[in-house]
């Protein structure tokens, strides 16, 4: 068996980012479990906006970072709609890798030798 | 086509409620950033920061459960089986954060509602099913995908009502609380079967590939193996 660390974390993240850029393009765009029912009891129009009726997401209110480069899965700028979310799905996947090694590597246990590798 | 937004948006529950819940979800992070230097060594770290990206790209792939309702993957549960709770806990909500932050995913007001729900008391209660079920099944790869399965299907349950509790206590309509509580668990019971099916194929392959880094498999056999109690001792022994 592989026992090297780096194989296994290099191919978790190739499926990661296969994942977020390309199979997410194929992802249902229908509301999920919570925003469907945040939405039952109103009425729509075509741009989505409430036009009547009584439902939770009746004061909901737009995000304070609505207009930020990577706001609702797209890149701003970024016409194609499978290339902006595939984009916003690869940046999304680095940037999580990167800042949760870097706090987790912040919080570790420094030169332990306890743990199950440190015994073999 | 292409993602949606997905977790609690601003304004759903009130200000005092989502401030309060903000400090509830402070004060559990604080206690998981303690009780997680334990399992924290320099091999846990990369994992932990693997396991968080993983669920930032799955939680992108929603999956149709009714018409006209999608569901995606929490992860609370494949995070406490793949790290443990503590570190599982704390990688969802990195997710979390970015999503809120970068993505405008989750209202920044309803930020702690959100780390509330799918962080703590989704990882909880994941991990307390994986205690209990891997003291019955068997510590095989099968045995290890079934538990992932049950826990995460439950977890997901016991997370949408975390949301009909902060509803009942800060929702900003009048509508029926207990007609919210059985739409959202009867929706989140399917979206749970579909998040189990991922979590489980997931935990399933790396128990193949790399049994070593599957946390729920690694601190149980050693605390059966010496009767000893802590993740650090275990692996000492």
């Amino acid at each position: 068996m592989n026992r090297r660390p780096g194989w296994f974390l290099a191919g978790g993240l190739l499926v990661a980012l296969v994942l977020a850029g390309v199979v997410s393009n194929f992802a249902s765009s229908s509301p999920d479990g919570l925003d469907a029912a945040a939405r039952q009891g109103c009425t729509f129009d075509a741009a989505g906006h409430i036009t009547g009726g009584t439902c939770m997401a009746q004061q909901e209110q737009q995000h304070q970072l609505k207009d930020g480069p990577l706001a609702n899965y797209g890149i701003k700028g970024v016409d194609n709609p499978y290339l902006s979310n595939g984009l916003a799905g690869v940046a999304g996947v680095v940037i999580t890798f990167g800042l949760g090694v870097g706090v987790f590597w912040l919080v570790r246990r420094r030169g332990a030798r306890t743990g199950p590798r440190g015994d073999a | 086509m292409g993602t949606q937004a997905m977790h609690i948006a601003n304004g759903i529950v009130n200000a005092p409620i989502s401030a309060l819940f903000a400090a509830i979800a402070l004060i559990g992070l604080a206690f998981c950033v303690v009780r997680s230097r334990a399992d924290l060594d320099d091999r846990l770290a990369p994992m932990a920061g693997l396991v968080a990206a993983f669920i930032f790209a799955v939680q992108m792939l929603n999956f149709q459960v009714l018409p006209g309702v999608s569901g995606h993957l929490l992860g609370g549960a494949l995070a406490a089986m793949l790290v443990g709770p503590w570190v599982g806990a704390l990688c969802v909500t990195t997710v979390l954060v970015i999503q809120c932050l970068l993505f405008a995913d989750g209202g920044l007001t309803a930020l702690g509602l959100n780390v509330t729900n799918m962080a703590l008391i989704g990882t909880a209660a994941g991990y307390l099913i994986i205690v209990v079920l891997l003291r019955v099944l068997p510590k095989t790869p099968l045995g290890l995908g079934i538990t992932t399965f049950v826990a995460s299907v439950l977890s997901v349950v016991v997370a949408s009502q975390g949301f009909v509790l902060e509803y009942w206590l800060g929702g900003t309509t009048t509508m029926s609380i207990s007609t919210i509580a059985v739409a959202l668990a009867g929706a989140h019971l399917l979206i749970g079967v579909g998040e189990g099916i991922i979590a489980a194929t997931t935990v399933i392959t790396v128990a193949k590939v790399r049994p070593d880094l599957v946390y729920g498999l690694r601190a149980l056999r050693a605390r059966t193996a010496s009767r000893v109690s802590t993740p650090v001792a275990a692996g000492a022994a």
